[in-house]
């Protein structure tokens, strides 16, 4: 399904897996971000995990940026605050 | 994003503090966006979403002589938005949050789906099938999970800010953002990877 048959669950990548977070934000300690960062130089799977996780974050705050609030919504959320005379 | 106080809510501070109506109503305009679209993620109910926001702005608007500064105005809200949604939430499901404390423990899960998506143009990354896709996925997660991924993925909170809206340690956000991050990865690298077998990466032309 995926072009890769074996299960991402060696040793090492279980033991970098708590870590992956703090990486991607930045936030890891650079001794091992320097380790994590060697280890996926040879680890596919650990760079496609790392780099699936950004890319799920960059959806959801695209799909963010596209929300609205729905213009009756707004307009019942004025009138309930006694706002209605700020609308526009 | 910062915790401290915007140059702009200082300018308003003192005139929302005196419960000044047209400054509510600038704050309103601009803040009210972002807490509906976190409402409407955390309680997947339109109707819902919409009452608690009215309820927020109530809340806010009474309570606004007593606000310290200590946080901005929007992390402000989103704690009074955030408290209201669980409050509705636990009202419904009563054993909701024992069942968060009981996750909390369990060992991480693996990644299973190894389809390396990223290389899917954006046109056809992100159309409407995606979009109900991602809502899907994230009301998949437990109300603990979905909560912290919004307030700091989403709406780009820092942990610490994260932290005292939800309750927790700055830790415990860490570990529940990292799990939530981890299922909505598997749970989208499943759809895509499917996408990628009976499509193949296509060109957008």
């Amino acid at each position: 399904m995926t072009g890769q048959d074996h299960p991402h669950n060696s040793y090492d990548c279980q033991q970098y897996l708590s870590e992956i977070s703090e990486y991607i934000d930045g936030e890891l300690d650079p001794s091992l971000c320097k380790e994590l960062e060697e280890h996926m130089a040879g680890c596919t799977n650990c760079k496609v995990v790392v780099n699936t996780i950004k890319r799920t974050i960059e959806l959801y705050q695209e799909d963010e940026g596209e929300q609205q609030l729905p213009p009756e919504a707004r307009r019942r959320l004025f009138s309930r605050l006694s706002l209605d005379d700020f609308l526009k | 994003m910062s915790e401290q106080t915007q140059p702009n809510d200082e300018l308003s501070l003192s005139l929302l503090r005196a419960q000044d109506r047209e400054a509510f109503a600038r704050l309103v305009e601009s803040t009210s966006k972002p807490i509906y679209s976190l409402l409407l993620r955390m309680l997947n109910d339109e109707e819902d979403a919409e009452d608690v926001l009215q309820e927020t702005y109530i809340k806010a608007f009474a309570a606004l002589p007593q606000f310290e500064g200590r946080s901005s105005l929007k992390t402000w809200l989103f704690r009074i938005a955030t408290n209201e949604a669980l409050m509705l939430i636990r009202k419904g499901k009563p054993q909701v949050q024992l069942t968060e404390i009981d996750r909390a423990d369990d060992e991480l899960e693996s990644p299973h789906e190894l389809a390396d998506w990223c290389c899917i143009p954006e046109p056809e990354l992100m159309n409407a099938e995606t979009r109900r896709k991602l809502n899907e996925a994230i009301q998949h997660l437990s109300i603990g999970l979905r909560t912290v991924f919004l307030l700091r993925d989403v709406q780009g909170l820092s942990g610490e800010e994260t932290a005292s809206i939800v309750g927790i340690s700055v830790d415990n956000v860490k570990t529940r953002l990292l799990r939530a991050r981890l299922k909505l990865r598997e749970e989208l690298s499943v759809y895509f990877g499917e996408r990628l077998d009976h499509d193949g990466p296509r060109s957008s032309a």
